[in-house]
């Protein structure tokens, strides 16, 4: 069946909106009588063969936002474009963390090279930049812990960290906010690591987690049937966006991760109502190493 | 002061700890730089008290001089690599002006391309090893994965330096009777075996001696 249309979309959208005297779409999904089942019909049907063209083809990113929860990014950049929206956070008087305007960019380089790989893989995505990075060691799985519930609340389409903390202490409340993006449609895009040390969130099942290949090509990506680590994208040597408008060269998962999460971007922009789970299914059926048809 | 800590500042000899474990880094730079071809390696110490990275140990370029230098946890590649937990290879650094002035202005030598690794201990981010200017032109995962195990090495090295620190202060910081007892422990692990044996049953003696007084 062909994909659908925006419009249909937009009617099941309008579905949720109905007036109160709709107590069908009241009732919340706990359980599933039998003469309810047409609440639940899916709002189009996937094709028989679930293909790269179906999931990606002609997409660009467009309508979708994409936030990198980082160290800022360099707007303007010629590798990065606009920035759509950049916030910080930072420790406020009682030593909160607060988040302002930032008006900074980026203090380190780390977000303007993931701006720039997923500005490449997806043109006319949206970009947003949440800065959680480069104030120190000192406080930051704080601050990170408070950008990444900040960008869950603001309903981001994906987000993208390059990064991970190996504080236990974090870790229920990490698990917490990436078990809540998932289920508000906030795809969560994390770096693995090969440490021999636990660290989050990457290995949350509710998060898509990304290691490297070597292979010189940015939209291509593998399904790793030995999880944890889940997908692998493009990661060594690659042409990434430098402070001051330069360009260096660099490895590493931090740079695979925004390869996926331009991917994910164009999915969800060509099939918007894709939940994560959905969205991680297609992906497994469009990775490259033959998990659907036309691999 | 906690038994353990008291424990582990006699039983590491506190004076001589510190040069052992210097020296197990400083291997671990040397071994690291070798196998890589590279013209530098160096591990810093993430010190969470300034929130700075220092120069461990060094080998090759800036070894005479590095050590001990210090810059902010925060910035920098070795600064990204701490915050994000996540290694990094960046080459072509030579094309960025500003951070070959910034580097320079530091440290002397201004690497074209580098690789760095986070230093973890459990939860703890302890430092970060780097490896800069490797022989090869390429890089390949397999080197990532060869750092990754230096790496541990490296950390396990660090965490035992931090250890034997933290025993000298406290030791230092009792002051008295501890300091005595770490002297006399140092002392006695110098000894040759022989007399060390008979300075030993002494000890054990006079400990008899003073628990049969303090329970009359």
């Amino acid at each position: 069946m062909a994909e659908p249309e925006p419009e249909q979309a937009k009617e099941e959208g309008k579905a949720e909106e109905r007036p109160p005297e709709e107590p069908k779409r009241k009732l919340p999904a706990w359980s599933l009588p039998s003469d309810a089942i047409d609440r639940i019909t899916m709002p189009f049907r996937w094709p028989d063969r679930v293909t790269r063209e179906w999931a990606l083809g002609g997409s660009t990113g467009k309508g979708i936002s994409v936030c990198v929860l980082d160290s800022g990014v360099e707007a303007g950049h010629p590798l990065v474009g606009d920035v759509q929206g950049a916030w910080a956070l930072v420790a406020g008087e009682d030593g909160e963390p607060t988040v302002v305007d930032d008006e900074e960019g980026d203090v380190a380089g780390h977000g303007t090279a993931c701006a720039g790989i997923i500005r490449a893989v997806a043109p006319e995505c949206d970009l947003y930049s949440v800065r959680v990075l480069g104030a120190g060691y000192t406080g930051s799985g704080k601050i990170l812990l408070a950008g990444l519930r900040w960008a869950v609340e603001r309903g981001f389409d994906v987000i993208n960290m390059s990064l991970s903390t190996t504080k236990r202490d974090f870790a229920s409340v990490l698990h917490e906010l990436a078990d809540a993006a998932y289920f508000r449609k906030t795809v969560l895009v994390a770096s693995a690591h090969n440490m021999p040390v636990e660290s989050y969130p990457w290995k949350f099942s509710s998060v898509i987690s990304v290691g490297s290949h070597d292979l010189p090509d940015g939209t291509l990506f593998f399904y790793n049937p030995d999880p944890p680590v889940e997908f692998f994208a493009r990661g060594v040597s690659i042409e990434i966006a430098w402070l001051g408008g330069s360009t260096i060269r660099a490895t590493g998962n931090s740079f695979a991760t925004p390869h996926m999460s331009a991917i994910c971007a164009l999915v969800r922009a060509k099939h918007p109502e894709l939940t994560p789970f959905q969205l991680k299914s297609v992906l497994y059926l469009i990775a490259s190493n033959g998990g659907g048809s036309d691999a | 002061m906690p038994d353990d800590n008291l424990r582990a500042a006699v039983a590491a000899g506190v004076v001589g700890a510190e040069e052992a474990h210097r020296a197990l880094l400083q291997s671990i730079v040397e071994v690291a730089r070798a196998i890589f071809g590279a013209k530098a390696s160096s591990v810093f110490l993430l010190d969470t008290d300034t929130d700075e990275l220092v120069f461990e140990a060094v080998s090759g370029e800036g070894e005479d001089h590095l050590i001990g230098m210090r810059i902010p946890s925060g910035t920098g590649i070795a600064g990204w690599v701490v915050v994000t937990r996540q290694p990094l290879v960046v080459d072509d650094l030579h094309n960025d002006p500003r951070f070959a002035r910034s580097v320079a202005e530091r440290t002397g030598y201004v690497p074209n391309g580098l690789m760095a690794v986070p230093l973890l201990a459990e939860d703890r981010a302890l430092g970060v090893l780097q490896v800069l200017d490797r022989a090869s032109a390429g890089f390949s995962l397999e080197e990532m994965e060869l750092l990754g195990l230096f790496a541990n090495q490296a950390a396990i090295a660090l965490e035992l330096l931090q250890r034997a620190r933290r025993a000298a202060r406290a030791v230092a910081d009792a002051g008295g009777d501890v300091v005595a007892a770490a002297r006399l422990a140092t002392t006695l692990e110098a000894l040759p075996e022989e007399r060390r044996d008979a300075a030993s049953r002494l000890l054990v003696a006079l400990a008899d001696v003073l628990r049969a007084d303090t329970q009359t």
